[in-house]
C-alpha cells in the first residue's frame, strides 16, 4: 500500500510520482484529492488527483515543492511508501458532456486538470486549453495535455515559448478573436485562478476554478478550508474544490492562504532538509 | 461515622501546570485510594449504580479496592465498561454515578471516577492481562470509526468471536479522545493503550479509510460483511454565521484541537503542523471543548485567555472539575456575553471581537432562561485570536452515500435507541452520530447495546428488521 511506483522529475521544482493505493484508484474521479503524511510528525498535506488506472491500482499525483512537506515528499524515492495516504475526497467535477471546454492551468495547476481534459476528450467535448507557467522549463505535462486537446496553447511569462503573457491574457485574446466556447475550467495559483474569472466575468462565461486552502482533516470536520461563496460559507474538502469563480470570495482566499507563512518559514529552516531555496 | 470530606486528588500546581501539556490531575496513590475507599457504605441498594449509565458495579469494585485486591476490581469494572482508565477521567461524574450516592446528603460523594481511574491506572502498571483472542465463528461486522462507541462495539462483538474491521478516516483511532481532549486531561498513551487491547482481541483497524468515500457501506456488503456498526460521531463543526468569521486568527474548536491534539501543534516545529499562538485568546462557548479549547490556549502561552458564554454560570454545560480547573489556571469567564462581529485589521487578521451584554428573559423549550440581547450594549475585546466552540453535529457523508439510511433534518442518523438499528437493514449505529455530541459513557453504552443487538440478528434466523 501508497508504494512509489515511478516518479519523473518534470522540472526541477515539480515531480510526479504513481502510488499504488487500490482503494483510491478504484473511486477516483477527475476532480477529486488525497490527503497523505510523509512521518510520523508530519502534516496532513492535500494533491490533486492527476491520473488514476484502475487496472493498475495506482494513483499519479504530481507536486511542486513549495515548503516543508512537499519538499520531504519529494525526497521520497521508487520503493518507499508513504505513510499515510486517504481518499479520494472532495466531489467529482460536474463535466459537461458535450460542447466546447477551454482549460486554463497555470504552473502546477496543469496536473489537476489533465485529468478533466481526459473525460472531456473521452466524452467527445471540444477541449481547447491554455497552459502557462514562467518560463519554458516550466512547462509540464505539456504531451499529456496534448494528447486530450483539440487545440494546446502554450504561454510564459517571459515569452520564452509560446505566447508572451499570462494564461488569462491568452484566453483574452481567444475569446476577442471570436472563439466559442461554453464553458471555462481554471486551475492553478490563486492569482492566476482570479485573473481567469475577471477575464470571463465580463462575457458571462461560466468558470470552473478548483479551490486549493490549506486543510487539515479533508472530511469537513475542521473547517480549516473555509471559503466564501455567493456570500455563503463553503467547506472547500466536502463542497469542492470545484466552485463557480465568479462567485468566489478571491480576496478572503488570498488572505486565508497566508494564515501559516511565517511558521511554514520557520518549519523549513528548522528541519535542516536542504529546502529554504 | 464516614468521613464526609473526600480524599483530595493530588494536582499540578495550578500556575505550573497552565504552562504545560502533562497531565493535570495527578492520580490516586494507593494510601488515597485506600482511604477514599474506606468512605464508601457498601450500600444494599446502591443509587451510584443507578446513576452510571452502563451500571459499573460500583460497591463491588470499591470493596475490592479496600481488600486490596486490584486486579479483581478492574476485573469487575471491565464487565460492564471496556474503557474506565478514560471514564475515570473524563466521565461528568457529579452529574451521573456520584449524582447519586448517598454521602452526597451529609458530605461529600465517593469519588468514584477516581477510584475507577485507579484501578485502571494499576492495572496498566502491573501489567494488563493480554486477552485471548476467542475462536472466530466466522461471520464479519464491519465498524464504522474508531472513537469511543465504535471500540466498544467491536471489542464486543471480537468477544463473541466475529471477525470485526474498524474502519477509520483519520490516520490514527481513538476518536475524540485522541484528536480532541487534550493531553492534560486525558494521556494519548491511555487512549493508545485502550486501541491495543481491543486490537488483542482480534480486531482489525483500517485507518485511512473515509467510509463514504474510499468505500461505500454497500460496498461492505459486497465484501462479505453481514452487519454494519456505524459510529462516525459528531464531528461538524458549527459557526455562527455573524461577520468576520473567516478572518485568520478565527478557529472553530475541532481545527484548534485538532492541531494541538492530533497533529502535536504544541510541539511545533519538531512536529511539522503549526497552529497560531495568541497572546489574547477568545473561546466563544461553555462546554468541555470550550474549557480544553481555552486551556489550550494558555498553554500555548496566551497572556490571557477568556470564555465568552451567552447564558449563566449555572447553565455551562461542561464538567464541574474542569470549570474549576481552568478558572484555578487564570482562565476569564465572561457570561451573559454574546458574540456579534469579528473585527479585523486591513491585512485581514483578527483583532477584536465585538459582543454584546444579555440578560436572562423567559425559559425556552430546554426550560433555560433565554438570554436576550441588551440593546446599546456591545463593546469590543481585544483579541487575536477567536475559536467557536458552539457544537458539532455529524457528518452526513455516511447518510448521503448509504441508500435507505435516513438521518434527522439536523444530521443525527435515525435508530432505534435500544437496540441502534436504523432505518437501513442490517445498519446499527450509535454514539454521537445518533445523538449529536454528548458523552464517552453514553457513546459507549451505544456501542455495547448494538453488539447486543447485531448477535441477536445474526444467531437468529435475520428474518425480522
Ligand atoms: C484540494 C487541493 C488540491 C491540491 N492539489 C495540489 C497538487 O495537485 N499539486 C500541488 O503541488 N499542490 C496542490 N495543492 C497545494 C498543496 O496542498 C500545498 O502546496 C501543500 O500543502 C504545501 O505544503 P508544504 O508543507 O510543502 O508547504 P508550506 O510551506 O506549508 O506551504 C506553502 C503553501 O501551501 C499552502 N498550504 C500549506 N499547508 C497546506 C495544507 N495543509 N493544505 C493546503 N494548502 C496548504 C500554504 O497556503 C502556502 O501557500 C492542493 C491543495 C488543495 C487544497
Ligand atoms: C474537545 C472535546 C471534549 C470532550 N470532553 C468530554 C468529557 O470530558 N467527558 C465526556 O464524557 N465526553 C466528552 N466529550 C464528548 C465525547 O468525546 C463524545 O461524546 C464521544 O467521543 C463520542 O464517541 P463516538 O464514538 O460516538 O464518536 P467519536 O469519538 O467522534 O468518534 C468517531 C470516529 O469516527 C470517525 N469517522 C467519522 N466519519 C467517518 C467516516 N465517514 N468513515 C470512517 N470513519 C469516520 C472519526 O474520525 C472518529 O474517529 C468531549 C468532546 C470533545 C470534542
Ligand atoms: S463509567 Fe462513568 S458514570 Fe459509570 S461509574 Fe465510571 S465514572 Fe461513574
Ligand atoms: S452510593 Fe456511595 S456509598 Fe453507597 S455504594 Fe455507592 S459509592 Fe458507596
Ligand atoms: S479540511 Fe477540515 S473541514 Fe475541510
Amino acid at each position: 500500500m501508497n508504494e512509489i511506483l515511478v516518479k519523473k522529475n518534470l522540472t526541477p521544482v515539480t515531480k510526479l510520482i504513481v502510488v499504488k493505493n487500490p482503494f483510491v484508484a478504484a473511486k477516483a474521479e477527475p476532480g477529486q484529492f488525497v490527503i497523505l503524511r510523509v512521518r510520523e510528525n508530519g502534516e496532513r498535506i492535500p494533491l490533486t488527483i492527476a491520473d488514476f488506472d484502475r487496472e493498475k491500482d495506482t494513483v499519479t499525483l504530481v507536486f511542486q515543492e513549495v515548503g516543508l512537506s512537499t519538499i520531504l515528499l519529494g525526497k521520497l524515492e521508487v520503493g518507499d511508501r508513504i505513510l499515510n495516504l486517504v481518499g479520494p475526497l472532495g466531489v467529482p467535477a460536474e463535466l459537461p458532456d458535450s460542447g466546447t471546454v477551454v482549460a486554463v492551468g497555470g504552473g502546477v495547476g496543469v496536473a489537476p486538470i489533465l485529468p478533466k481534459c481526459k473525460e472531456l476528450y473521452r466524452r467527445g467535448v471540444k477541449v481547447i486549453s491554455i497552459i502557462g507557467a514562467r518560463s519554458k522549463d516550466l512547462i509540464i505535462l505539456e504531451d499529456e495535455m496534448r494528447a486530450c486537446s483539440h487545440e494546446l496553447h502554450i504561454c510564459t511569462d517571459d515569452g520564452s515559448r509560446g505566447f508572451k503573457g499570462f494564461v488569462s491574457d491568452k484566453l483574452k485574446e481567444l475569446i476577442d478573436g471570436g472563439l466559442k466556447c461554453d464553458e471555462v475550467v481554471a486551475v492553478g495559483p490563486i492569482p492566476m485562478m482570479r485573473a481567469t474569472c475577471e477575464t470571463t466575468r465580463p462575457y458571462g462565461l461560466k468558470t470552473w476554478v478548483s479551490m486549493n486552502p490549506i486543510m487539515v482533516d479533508g472530511t469537513g470536520m475542521c473547517g480549516a478550508c473555509r471559503i466564501t461563496v455567493g456570500g455563503k460559507t463553503k467547506f472547500v474538502c466536502v463542497d469542492g474544490p470545484m466552485f463557480d469563480g465568479h462567485e468566489v470570495d478571491w480576496a478572503e482566499a488570498w488572505l486565508r492562504a497566508g494564515m501559516y507563512r511565517d511558521e511554514e518559514k520557520v518549519a523549513v529552516e528548522s528541519c535542516q532538509c536542504g529546502g529554504g531555496k | 461515622m464516614a468521613v464526609k470530606q473526600r480524599t483530595p486528588m493530588p494536582m499540578q500546581d495550578p500556575a505550573e501546570r497552565a504552562r504545560n501539556f502533562s497531565q493535570v490531575a495527578m492520580g490516586y496513590t494507593e494510601e488515597m485510594a485506600l482511604a477514599e475507599a474506606a468512605r464508601c457504605l457498601q450500600c444494599r441498594n446502591p443509587q451510584c449504580v443507578v446513576g452510571c449509565p452502563v451500571s459499573v458495579q460500583i460497591p463491588r469494585f470499591i470493596g475490592l479496592i479496600k481488600d486490596k485486591k486490584y486486579r479483581e476490581a478492574i476485573d469487575v469494572i471491565k464487565e460492564t465498561n471496556s474503557l474506565p482508565a478514560v471514564c475515570g477521567r473524563v466521565c461528568p461524574q457529579e452529574s451521573q454515578c456520584e449524582s447519586k450516592c448517598v454521602l452526597l446528603r451529609t458530605g461529600q460523594p465517593i469519588a468514584i471516577g477516581r477510584l475507577e481511574r485507579f484501578a485502571a491506572d494499576w492495572e496498566a502498571k502491573n501489567g494488563a492481562a493480554t486477552p485471548e483472542k476467542p475462536a472466530s465463528n466466522g461471520k464479519k461486522v464491519a465498524v464504522v470509526g474508531a472513537g469511543p462507541s465504535g471500540l466498544t462495539a467491536a471489542g464486543d462483538l471480537a468477544k463473541l468471536g466475529y471477525e470485526v474491521t474498524i474502519y477509520e478516516s483519520l490516520h490514527e483511532p481513538g476518536g475524540v479522545l485522541i484528536y480532541g481532549i487534550p493531553e492534560f486531561r486525558l494521556p494519548k498513551e491511555v487512549v493508545r493503550r485502550e486501541v491495543e487491547y481491543v486490537k488483542a482481541l482480534g480486531v482489525k483497524i483500517e485507518t485511512d479509510v473515509v467510509v463514504g468515500r474510499t468505500i461505500t457501506i454497500e460496498d461492505l456488503f459486497d465484501d462479505g460483511f453481514e452487519a454494519v456498526y456505524v459510529a462516525s460521531g459528531a464531528g461538524l463543526p458549527m459557526f455562527m454565521r455573524i461577520p468576520g468569521e473567516n478572518l485568520n486568527g478565527v478557529y472553530s474548536a475541532n481545527e484548534w484541537l485538532t492541531r494541538i491534539n492530533l497533529m502535536k501543534a504544541y510541539l511545533f516545529p519538531e512536529w511539522d503542523t503549526p497552529v497560531k499562538r495568541g497572546k489574547r485568546v477568545v473561546v466563544v462557548g461553555a462546554g468541555n471543548v470550550a474549557m480544553d479549547a481555552v486551556r489550550c490556549a494558555l498553554r500555548l502561552g496566551a497572556e490571557e485567555a477568556s470564555i465568552v458564554y451567552r447564558r449563566s454560570r449555572a447553565e455551562m454545560p461542561a464538567r464541574a472539575e474542569e470549570v474549576e480547573n481552568a478558572e484555578e489556571e487564570g482562565v476569564k469567564f465572561h457570561f451573559l456575553t454574546n458574540p456579534v462581529e469579528v473585527i479585523g485589521d486591513e491585512k485581514g487578521w483578527v483583532k477584536g471581537l465585538k459582543c454584546v451584554k444579555m440578560e436572562l428573559g423567559e425559559p425556552d423549550q430546554s426550560g433555560r432562561r433565554r438570554p436576550v440581547p441588551i440593546a446599546g450594549s456591545e463593546f469590543v475585546m481585544d483579541c487575536d485570536i477567536v475559536i467557536m466552540a458552539l457544537g458539532t453535529s455529524p457528518n452526513p457523508i455516511i447518510s448521503q452515500t448509504t441508500p435507505g439510511l435516513n438521518a434527522h433534518s439536523w444530521g443525527g442518523l435515525i435508530a432505534d435507541e435500544k437496540t441502534g438499528r436504523t432505518t437501513r437493514e442490517r445498519v446499527w449505529a450509535g454514539g454521537d452520530a445518533v445523538t449529536g455530541s454528548a458523552t464517552v459513557i453514553l457513546a459507549m453504552g451505544a456501542g455495547k447495546a448494538a453488539a447486543k443487538d447485531i448477535h441477536e440478528f445474526l444467531s437468529g434466523p435475520q428474518d425480522k428488521w
